[in-house]
């Protein structure tokens, strides 16, 4: 499941996130950016270092965290 | 636009314009892809690099330079300032006419160019039953295409992927990427010929906040931290508030974010007949966080050797890139990726106490180098570390 969000119409498209992804896991395209579900670990190193603090990491619900 | 190339270049800032303008002077055909509508647009940059970075890469053309450099201001934590001679000449650029010439220098010398073209991976084909990389595949105005070439070359920048899709670790420890915000104002009144930086715990933890004049009343002033810091303080709140306690009544051109890998280069800069070069390379000064000297410098070195393993047709000769690279900055930038360790940790009563030593040298002595050496004397340490870059042996 997928915890990180984007914030709508803030992004600068700017590429700091995409450096410190560790799995490929971001598209980045003039004016377009999209997290790949499937890549995606949540590790939250995007989250980090947005400079605009465009994205954001959701806590997963409870349950699922007891699942994990 | 033809669909089979010697030298497909991805990326067209500084190090693709320059490696594309190289590959097309020494004989190649040379297709360099950028996927934003208009090259070198927005400019994330200071724009600040210093004269030799570009000597014997190109020519300088004063339409280029916003302002020219002879001077540092250095604010420590506590306000004092340090003012110290840079010894050589700087200039602030102005990147939105200067990236466009480069990709036309890159033109003149026979290269094609093509923009709105997002590389979205390599071309992979079986030959004699290996995978072998043959071009790239991208979308040009959403429309999917694939494009041949012989040597494909990663100039993408920060966010690059082309290093990943060959094989490469590219990734950027997100406590070695210096998150940055920075606006361009206009209305502001200071002397064009000084930069000025500040450190410490307030304005710029583990990172500077600069202020580059420019002509007319313009500067860029930006915040870089390291993604650590980011985590939790955001460079664009960090900006807002200096300019409003500093700069009230300016007027905002430009609000830009982006990143700076400031890390030593890759250990591999060349796969098969993949090159990375500039900040895809991670080609930056980890201490200032300069990347534009780097990334032309290595771009001529990466031009020249593609030419030369193209005319040859033997691949293997790509590993001269790296090998020049080491020579001309790379052993250099692994120094410098040390000292910033040490540098970026020193505290704000440390700072204070650099900047009031060097103050009371005379006026002669407070050069950067003045500096340099009142922080070792401050910070024993940091000698250790220093006997640790230049003298003993590297031990990992
Ligand atoms: C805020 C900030 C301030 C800075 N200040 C300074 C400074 O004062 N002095 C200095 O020397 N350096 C500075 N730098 C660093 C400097 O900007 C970079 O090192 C320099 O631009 C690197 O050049 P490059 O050609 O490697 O990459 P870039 O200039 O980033 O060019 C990469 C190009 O590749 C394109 N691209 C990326 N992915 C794809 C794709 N998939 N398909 C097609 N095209 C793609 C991008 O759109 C971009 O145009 C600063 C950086 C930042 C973020
Ligand atoms: S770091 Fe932030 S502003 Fe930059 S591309 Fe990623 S989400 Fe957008
Ligand atoms: S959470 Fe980690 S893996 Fe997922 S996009 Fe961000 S950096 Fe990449």
């Amino acid at each position: 499941m997928l915890l990180i969000e984007i914030k709508p119409n803030m992004c600068d498209f700017c590429g700091c996130c995409v450096g410190v992804c560790p799995e490929d896991a971001i598209e980045l395209e003039e004016a377009h950016i999209e997290i790949i579900e499937s890549r995606c670990t949540n590790c939250a190193k995007c989250v980090w270092s947005c400079p605009f603090d465009v994205l954001v990491f959701n806590k997963p619900p409870k349950k699922e965290r007891a699942a994990a | 636009m033809k669909d089979k190339y010697d030298v497909v270049v991805v990326g067209a800032g500084p190090a693709g314009s320059i490696t594309a303008m190289y590959a097309a002077r020494g004989g190649c055909s040379v297709l360099l892809m950028e996927k934003d509508r208009d090259i070198g647009m927005p400019v994330r940059c200071g724009e600040a690099v210093g004269k030799d970075g570009l000597n014997g890469v190109i020519e300088i053309r004063p339409e280029w330079i916003a302002a020219t450099i002879n001077r540092f201001r250095l604010v420590a934590p506590d306000g004092a300032v340090v003012e110290p001679d840079i010894g050589g000449t700087g200039y602030v650029l102005e990147r939105r006419v200067f990236d466009y010439d480069l990709a036309m220098a890159a033109v003149e010398a026979g290269a094609d160019v093509v923009t709105k073209a997002y590389v979205n991976g390599l071309w992979k084909e079986s030959v004699n039953g290996q995978e072998r990389i043959v071009g790239v595949t991208y979308t040009w105005k959403g429309i999917p295409r694939k494009v041949r070439g012989a040597v494909i070359v990663g100039a993408d920048g920060v966010e690059s992927r082309v290093g990943k899709w060959a094989g490469i670790d590219t990734t950027t420890d997100f406590r070695d990427m210096e998150c940055c915000a920075q606006m361009t104002l206009a209305g502001v009144h200071m002397e064009e010929n000084a930069c000025e930086f500040h450190f410490g715990s307030r304005w710029a933890p583990q990172g500077y906040l600069w202020v580059f004049p420019k002509r007319h009343g313009m500067v860029n002033v930006g915040v870089g931290i390291s993604g650590m810091a980011a985590k939790t303080r955001k460079p664009m709140y960090i900006l807002e508030e200096f300019i409003k306690e500093r700069f009230p009544r300016a007027g905002v051109l430009t609000t830009v974010a982006g990143g700076v890998p400031c890390v030593d280069t890759l250990r591999e800069i060349v796969k098969n007949n993949v090159v990375l070069v500039g900040d895809a390379a991670r080609q930056v000064n980890p201490v200032s966080g300069g990347g534009i000297a780097g990334a032309m410098q290595a771009g001529k070195i990466a031009g020249e050797v593609i030419a030369g393993a193209v005319a040859s047709g033997d691949m293997a000769e790509l590993e001269d890139y790296p090998r020049r690279w080491e020579k001309l900055r790379g052993a250099r930038n692994r120094t410098y990726y040390r000292m910033k360790k040490a540098v970026f940790n020193l505290s704000d009563e440390t700072l204070n106490s650099i900047a009031s030593s060097v103050l009371k040298l005379p006026r002669e002595k407070q050069t950067i180098w003045g500096v340099f050496r009142t922080a070792l004397v401050k910070r024993p340490s940091l000698i250790l570390e220093m006997a640790r870059t230049f003298g003993l042996k590297e031990r990992e």
